[in-house]
């Protein structure tokens, strides 16, 4: 009995002791790293970046010969321990801009990042001026048609009430 | 004034339409601006790929030159070679960079369509190719005297490429 509990000590203690490993797993490879946020860190890289031969997927989706390399460029930088952004920064110093699905906010990309925001303030302009044009067709009634709307819908009221009881007589 | 409020969708069309003409129209949608043009050739460490030497950039000659990268499993690289073989003819001096390749079937191919290299570099992993930021074969680079890289074209050399590209090869070869 006290030797079970020894070893079940052991084991936990060496439960505690083992590092948490993480995988990576893209294209069959398995990308094995020692912990799980490095593991994380090289999925999302694989993820934002692009596949400069293959324009429309990202490394981590693509099968072309020149992902697979940048895969293992990007998961050997990984391993050395450079941030996303040296990862981002070398990979865009030999491919360019190209490589990034999350272009950077400059002066040449400022038509990128502003066109959302001033199309959805035009629209609001638009909007407002329309809203505005509609408010103006509508004049307050004068007296004489404010009699004339009274009238027609009594007349109406009591059209639709002959209407009704002619009905039920028949 | 109303009137003119009329022909603001015929302008958002117009406008439209001109961006998808220049944006989707574009003749060549594969071939990306290198970030290289203006960098310095990058350092590196290979074989050659005739006498197996070990060899450095510092064997690049200290005059214009191209920078061919090619291998024996590319299609197009086939195509561009009988042209590659007259520019070194015609005196053009090219360096290969043989890119992701196995070397004996490489110097098979040299010795069965002529040898336009002055030397080759062994990239049988394709590290110097990552970084020279080469996505396909065939891709050529122009580097000046300096060793910087002035030019980048992607696909094959043909001589429809060569007058803009060779233009540029002898404005570097004429400075002094």
């Amino acid at each position: 009995m006290g030797k079970v509990s020894w070893r079940l000590h052991l084991a936990s203690l060496l439960l505690v002791l083992v590092p948490s490993f993480g995988w990576a797993v893209i294209d069959g490879h398995k990308y094995p790293f020692e912990s799980d946020i490095d593991a994380e860190r090289f999925a999302q890289l694989a993820e934002d970046l692009r596949c400069p031969k293959c324009q429309n997927q990202n490394l981590a989706d693509s099968d072309a010969p020149v992902a697979a390399d940048l895969r293992d460029k990007v998961y050997q930088l990984v391993q050395e321990g450079k941030s996303d952004d040296e990862v981002v920064d070398y990979l865009v110093a030999r491919y360019g801009d190209f490589v990034r699905y999350n272009p950077p906010f400059r002066l040449d990309t400022l038509v990128l990042w502003l066109s959302p925001i001033i199309l959805l303030l035009l629209g609001g302009l638009l909007i407002r001026s329309l809203m505005r044009q509609q408010r103006q067709t509508s004049t307050p009634l004068s007296s004489q048609e404010q009699q004339q709307l009274h009238n027609l819908l009594n007349s109406s009221e009591a059209d639709i009430d002959e209407s009704r009881s002619s009905a039920d007589n028949k | 004034m109303k009137r003119l409020g009329l022909f603001i969708p015929l302008a958002v069309f117009i406008a439209m339409a001109i961006l998808f003409w220049v944006g989707l129209g574009k003749e060549d949608k594969t071939s990306l601006p290198s970030p290289l043009v203006g960098q310095p050739f990058p350092v590196f460490e290979a074989l050659s790929l005739l006498d197996e030497r070990q060899i450095d950039q510092s064997e690049l000659p200290n005059k214009p030159l191209l920078v061919n990268v090619w291998a024996t499993w590319c299609p197009t690289c086939k195509q561009e070679h009988e042209f590659l073989n007259e520019l070194a003819a015609a005196g053009v001096l090219v360096v290969g960079i043989n890119y992701k390749d196995d070397p004996a079937k490489a110097r098979q191919w040299l010795a069965d369509y002529g040898d336009p290299y002055q030397f080759n570099i062994q990239d049988p992993r394709g590290q110097l190719g990552l970084e020279l930021g080469v996505y396909g074969a065939p891709e050529t680079y122009l580097v000046d005297a300096q060793g910087i890289i002035r030019g980048k074209h992607i696909g094959d050399l043909n001589p429809r490429v060569w007058q803009s590209f060779g233009e540029q090869y002898a404005g570097l070869t004429s400075q002094p």
